[in-house]
């Protein structure tokens, strides 16, 4: 139903000012992150992006995922980091130790990276447009059991046709639960 | 919307954090750079399970997951480097250059 929406043109507009204004932010911020010389801004720019991103989600209509995108990284991601500058006693203000020599050569390969992505993905989607048809058969799911439907439709897929990758993520966390604790732990 | 404006936002910030990776020399930061690689490839996945379904979604939930655990490995590998060596500068850990 609101994959419909998002095809209709009365919503197109509005969703492509909003995403012009948070594409502009992001990239802003994102810069800022690698090139800010105060370790504690970069933490805080990185908010920007990953709130940003939060947004795209909405945009494209996955509001799950979005949620557990602010969770975790606006919540516990960012803190981390937060808390990992404040045990390597990283210089709170202005510091200019932060960039090795291989500015230049970094510009290089960033920009050449960017110009081989953009050529491929211009070459090969040109002006697709989002249809949202996947989403619409979420809707149908939606419709039959209620307004949280596409979020029971993602919980039956984790948990029916990717329950193996699942298992093996919740695995990997405990893996590097132990690990953090045995790296981390003074003896 | 185009579907490409998602995947030129992506590249854009892919390419930004592979800058930071390669130009950072404190450890933290280069973490930091690592996860704008990572939510980038997560813009992709959403884009795109717009058209296949919610595999995509799927997907990024466990992207999600494996970046919450590679930051929290590799700040505790970090702080190990801190702890030894008084500084985070991982451009003097030079060992295996023999």
């Amino acid at each position: 139903m609101t994959g419909v929406l998002a095809a209709s043109t009365s919503f197109a507009v509005p969703a492509n000012v909003a995403f012009a204004v948070m594409a502009v932010f992001m990239v802003a911020a994102a810069v800022r992150v690698v090139t800010t010389k105060n370790v504690v801004h970069a933490a805080l720019w990185l908010v920007v992006v990953l709130g940003g991103v939060g947004l795209n989600y909405l945009l494209l209509q996955a509001e799950f995922v979005a949620m557990t995108q602010f969770l975790v990284y606006l919540g516990a991601v960012v803190v981390l980091f937060l808390f990992g500058i404040m045990l390597t006693r990283a210089p709170l203000g202005v510091s200019d130790d932060l960039d090795n020599s291989q500015r230049r050569l970094g510009v290089v390969i960033g920009v050449l990276l960017l110009a081989v992505l953009s050529f491929a993905l211009v070459r090969s989607f040109g002006a697709d447009k989002l249809t949202f048809e996947a989403y619409d058969q979420g809707a149908e799911v939606a419709r039959a059991v209620g307004e949280n439907g596409r979020t029971q439709a993602i919980s039956d897929s984790i948990f029916g046709e990717y329950l193996i990758p699942f298992e093996v993520t919740s695995v990997l966390l405990l893996a590097a639960l132990i690990g953090a604790i045995v790296l981390a732990r003074k003896d | 919307m185009l579907l490409n404006q998602f995947l030129l936002l992506s590249a854009v910030l892919f390419s930004i954090g592979v800058y930071g990776v390669v130009v950072r020399k404190n450890g933290v930061l280069v973490l930091m750079s690592i996860e704008l690689i990572l939510n980038a490839v997560n813009i992709n996945l959403i884009a795109f399970s717009t058209f296949w379904g919610l595999g995509g979604q799927v997907f990024a939930l466990f992207v999600i997951a494996v970046a919450a655990a590679e930051v929290g490995v590799g700040l505790a590998i970090v702080l190990l480097i801190y702890r030894n060596r008084r500084s985070v500068d991982i451009d003097t850990l030079d060992e295996l250059k023999g």
